[in-house]
C-alpha cells in the first residue's frame, strides 16, 4: 500500500507482525500495545527498530515512558469515522513530546488528511488517494484558527503581528 | 455584531473551493455516498425525503440586513421562495439542488455566511440568548465569547470525528432563554470579584433519552474556557461511546462514568492541558473581538413615548401585540420586538423571500442593523425606539408578520415531522396547525398566557417536545400516526424534562384534548398571573391527566 510521508512517496521499511505470528530476527517491526507490553524487555533488546500500533480504545499513556525508544507510532482508522485516533496523536505529540513518525494506517481517506496533519501525522498509508491530491487536501486552507500539533500559527496570534 | 476580517474570508472562501473540488469528486463517481456523506455534512447538505436540504449557520442567532436580503435571494434563485428557520437559530433551505449549492455557498461566502459544522459528529453552531445585548436581565453581553467559541470550533482538527454531534449554548441573563441545560455543554456567564468567568453545565439534550446537564464548574476563568472545552471535548472523544448512536451523545458518558468521576477525568485533562497546550489567547484578541458587539449608540429618549401609547389607545389590535411581542430592553425608551413566525397556517418557522425583505428593511430603518433568530423559531429586531414601534408593527402586519402570540400557545415550536424529513415516523406540521386552528382567538390566548407548545415527529425530539410545557411526540403504531402527550418539561433555568400523561392520541383527537386541558389550567389556576406550568408544578400530573383522556 502507498505510504506517503512528509509530502513524499517512500518505500515501506516496517512489517506489521500480528500478536499469533513470531517476530523475525532482523528488520524493524511494528506490534500491537498488547504485544509491546507483555514482551516489551524481548523487544527492547532487539538491534533494530521497534515500532507500536494503536487501535482506536489503546490509551497513548501507556506509551510516555518508551517515546524515546519507539521510531514508529501507527494510529488504527478502523473506519475513518472514529475519530479517537486524533486524540491519541495530539496527546503523543503534544503532550508526551514524542518525535518519531506517526502515521495513520487503516481506513485513511484524502479529505481527512489535513487533520491529521495538524493533528501531528507525518505519515499516511492510504490507497485511495495518490500523492498529488494529497499535497492539494494539505494546501487547502491557508490560515487556522486554532493551535494545534503541526505547529501553524493560530489566526489569534497572526492577526497580532505574530507569524 | 462580528465582522470578518481578512483572515476568517479566506477561511470560508477556501471552504467553498474545497467543498466544490468534493462535490466534483462525488458527482464523477470518485467519491462514494458513504465517504461523501460526512463531508456533505459538515458542510450543511443532508439527503431529505425529496430533496438535498442545506442549512446555513446563523452564529448564536445573529444577521444583518444584508445577510438576510442574501437569503430571501437564494430562497428565491434556489428554492422554492421560502427558507426555514431552526430551533438551533439556523437557517435551512429544503429544495436545493447539490450541483448549486457550492454557488450558494460562494454566495453566501460574500456577505460572510457559511454552512461549516451545521450537521455532521462535530461541533455544531453556538446558539445563545436572542435578546443578547439588548435584554434588561442579563449580567453581560454573551455573544463576543460565543464568537471565540465559534472560531475556536470551526475546523478544530481534533473533533471533527466525534462519537456524535455536539451543541454548546451560552446565556448571560437570569432567565434561560438558550435552554443551555438541554444542550451538551451549557455555559452561564457570570462576575465574581470582578473576573468573568463561566459556570458549565455538561451532557444535557434531548432525543430519546433526555437528560438535564450536570454542573461540573461553578466558575471557570474567561481566560480558560477554550482549555477547559478541550478538555471536556478529549475526554468525550476518547472515551465516548461509539458502538450504538444512540448511546453516543456525552449525555450517556456523563451519566454511565457517573458525574463525579466525569468531573474528575476532565479537571486531570484540564490541568494537564494548561500545563502543555495551554491555548493563550491574546487579551488584544479579546478585547478586537468584543469591540465589534459594542452596543448600539441609541440616541437618549424618555422612558415612556407618547406616539406608542397614543397608537395603543386607537389601534386595540396593536395594542394586544404590543402585549405578546415586546420585551424589556436595558436602555429607556426602546424595546426589542419579536417577529412572529407562527402565523395560522404556516409551517413553523417558515419566512418567505418577501417576508424576508421586509425584516431587512425594517431592521435596516430602525433596528440598527441587527436581526436575530430565536431558538423558538422566530425572528427579533432587538433595538426598537418605543416611537417608531407602530410604524414596524404596520410594516410587519403587511406581510403576514405581526400574530400576537410570543410565547403564547400558538407559539409553537414545530419539527418538520414526515412531510420532510425521512427520521419522523409521524406528521407535525398539519397537528401544529389543527392546535393553532383550536385556539385561533387572540384574546383567548392572550388569557391563557405563557405557554409552551413543542411538537416532535419522532423520538429524535427535534421539536423539543421533552421541553414543551405540553410535549406531543408522533408515533406510529401500525401504519397509523399516534400522539403521545407530555407535561411539565422546560427548558429555561428551572429546566425539566416532560412526563408521559398516557396512552397516544389520533392526530384528530389532540385539540379537544388540549382544550380541555387549558380549560382545567383555567379552573386551577389562583390567578391570572400564575402560568401553566407554574398551576402544573403546584398541582400535578393528575387533574390534567384526567381531562386529557376524558373524551376517549
Amino acid at each position: 500500500m502507498p505510504l506517503i510521508k512528509n509530502r513524499q512517496e517512500v518505500d515501506d521499511i516496517w512489517a506489521f507482525v500480528p500478536d499469533d505470528a513470531p517476530l523475525s530476527p532482523g528488520g524493524c517491526v511494528t506490534v500491537s500495545l498488547g504485544r509491546f507490553r507483555s514482551e516489551m524487555e524481548l523487544l527492547l533488546a532487539r538491534n533494530t527498530e521497534i515500532g507500536v500500533r494503536l487501535e482506536p480504545a489503546d490509551d497513548p499513556h501507556e506509551l510516555e515512558d518508551h517515546l524515546d525508544r519507539l521510531a514508529l507510532i501507527e494510529v488504527s482508522f478502523p473506519k475513518y469515522t472514529d475519530g479517537r485516533g486524533y486524540s491519541q496523536a495530539q496527546l503523543l505529540r503534544r503532550r508526551f513530546g514524542y518525535e518519531g513518525e506517526l502515521r495513520a494506517v487503516g481506513h485513511v481517506l484524502r479529505d481527512q488528511i489535513l487533520y491529521m496533519n495538524r493533528s501531528g501525522f507525518d505519515a499516511f498509508e492510504t490507497e485511495r488517494a495518490d500523492l498529488p491530491s494529497i499535497i492539494d487536501a494539505l494546501e487547502e486552507f491557508s490560515a487556522f484558527y486554532q493551535p494545534a500539533a503541526d505547529g501553524a500559527t493560530p489566526v489569534f496570534q497572526r492577526r497580532h503581528g505574530k507569524d | 455584531m462580528y465582522r470578518y476580517d481578512e483572515f476568517d474570508a479566506q477561511i470560508v472562501r477556501e471552504r467553498v473551493e474545497q467543498f466544490r473540488g468534493q462535490v466534483a469528486r462525488r458527482l464523477s463517481g470518485e467519491l462514494k455516498e458513504d465517504e461523501f456523506k460526512p463531508l456533505r455534512l459538515q458542510n450543511g447538505v443532508y439527503l431529505q425525503l425529496h430533496a438535498y436540504m442545506l442549512r446555513i449557520a446563523v452564529p448564536y442567532g445573529q444577521l444583518n440586513p444584508r445577510q438576510v436580503r442574501r437569503l430571501a435571494k437564494i430562497a428565491r434563485d434556489y428554492d422554492r421562495g421560502y427558507g426555514h428557520f431552526t430551533t438551533r437559530q439556523n437557517i435551512q433551505f429544503n429544495w436545493v439542488a447539490l450541483k448549486d449549492i457550492p454557488d450558494v455557498l460562494a454566495e453566501l461566502a460574500e456577505v460572510e455566511l457559511h454552512a461549516i459544522q451545521t450537521s455532521g459528529n462535530c461541533i455544531r453552531n453556538t446558539t445563545s440568548d436572542h435578546y443578547a445585548g439588548a435584554t434588561k436581565d442579563e449580567v453581560m453581553d454573551p455573544r463576543p465569547w460565543c464568537e471565540i467559541i465559534r472560531q475556536w470550533s470551526t475546523f478544530h482538527p481534533e473533533f471533527a470525528f466525534l462519537p456524535r454531534k455536539f451543541k454548546i449554548a451560552v446565556t448571560a441573563a437570569e432567565h434561560d432563554r438558550a435552554a443551555i441545560k438541554v444542550h451538551d455543554i451549557g455555559l452561564n456567564m457570570r462576575e465574581r470579584n470582578g473576573e468573568v468567568g463561566f459556570e458549565v453545565h455538561v451532557g444535557g439534550g434531548q432525543g430519546r433519552t433526555p437528560h438535564i446537564a450536570a454542573k461540573i464548574s461553578d466558575f471557570v476563568p474567561e481566560r480558560q474556557l477554550l482549555d477547559y472545552l478541550e478538555a471536556i471535548m478529549r475526554v468525550y472523544n476518547r472515551f465516548g461511546r461509539r458502538d450504538n448512536k444512540y448511546k453516543a451523545r456525552i449525555k450517556i458518558l456523563v451519566s454511565e462514568t457517573g458525574e463525579e468521576e466525569f468531573r474528575k477525568l476532565v479537571e486531570e485533562e484540564f490541568a494537564a492541558q494548561r500545563d502543555a497546550e495551554k491555548i493563550d489567547l491574546p487579551q488584544e484578541e479579546i478585547g478586537r473581538i468584543h469591540a465589534y458587539f459594542s452596543p448600539p449608540e441609541l440616541a437618549a429618549k424618555p422612558a415612556t413615548s407618547e406616539g406608542f401609547e397614543r397608537a395603543k389607545t386607537a389601534d386595540p389590535a396593536f395594542a394586544r401585540w404590543t402585549r405578546a411581542n415586546l420585551h424589556p430592553h436595558k436602555v429607556d425608551g426602546y424595546t426589542t420586538v419579536t417577529v412572529s413566525l407562527k402565523p395560522m397556517g404556516v409551517a413553523a418557522g417558515d419566512a418567505n423571500d418577501a417576508q424576508m425583505m421586509v425584516v431587512a428593511h425594517l431592521a435596516e430603518t430602525y433596528g440598527y442593523d441587527d436581526i436575530r433568530v430565536s431558538h423558538a423559531q422566530n425572528l427579533v429586531l432587538p433595538h426598537i425606539a418605543l416611537d417608531d414601534v407602530y410604524d414596524v408593527y404596520r410594516e410587519l402586519d403587511a406581510a403576514g408578520l405581526a400574530t400576537p402570540n410570543e410565547g403564547l400557545i400558538s407559539d409553537m415550536i414545530v419539527c418538520p415531522g414526515l412531510d420532510y424529513c425521512n427520521l419522523a415516523n409521524a406528521r407535525s406540521i398539519p397537528v401544529g396547525m389543527a392546535i393553532q386552528e383550536a385556539f385561533s382567538d387572540p384574546d383567548d390566548q392572550a388569557d391563557i398566557g405563557k405557554f409552551h407548545i413543542n411538537i416532535s415527529g419522532c423520538i429524535n425530539a427535534c421539536g423539543h417536545h421533552h421541553v414543551g410545557h405540553v410535549g406531543i411526540l408522533g408515533v406510529d403504531r401500525k401504519g397509523e400516526e399516534y400522539y403521545q402527550i407530555t407535561l411539565g418539561g422546560r427548558a429555561d433555568e428551572k429546566a425539566a424534562i416532560g412526563k408521559i400523561a398516557g396512552p397516544g392520541l389520533k392526530a384528530d383527537d389532540v385539540p379537544a384534548a388540549l382544550k380541555r386541558l387549558v380549560d382545567r389550567y383555567r379552573e386551577l389556576r389562583t390567578s391570572k398571573d400564575e402560568t401553566f406550568i407554574e398551576t402544573f408544578e403546584r398541582e400535578g400530573m393528575e387533574p390534567f391527566k384526567e381531562v386529557i383522556y376524558a373524551g376517549a
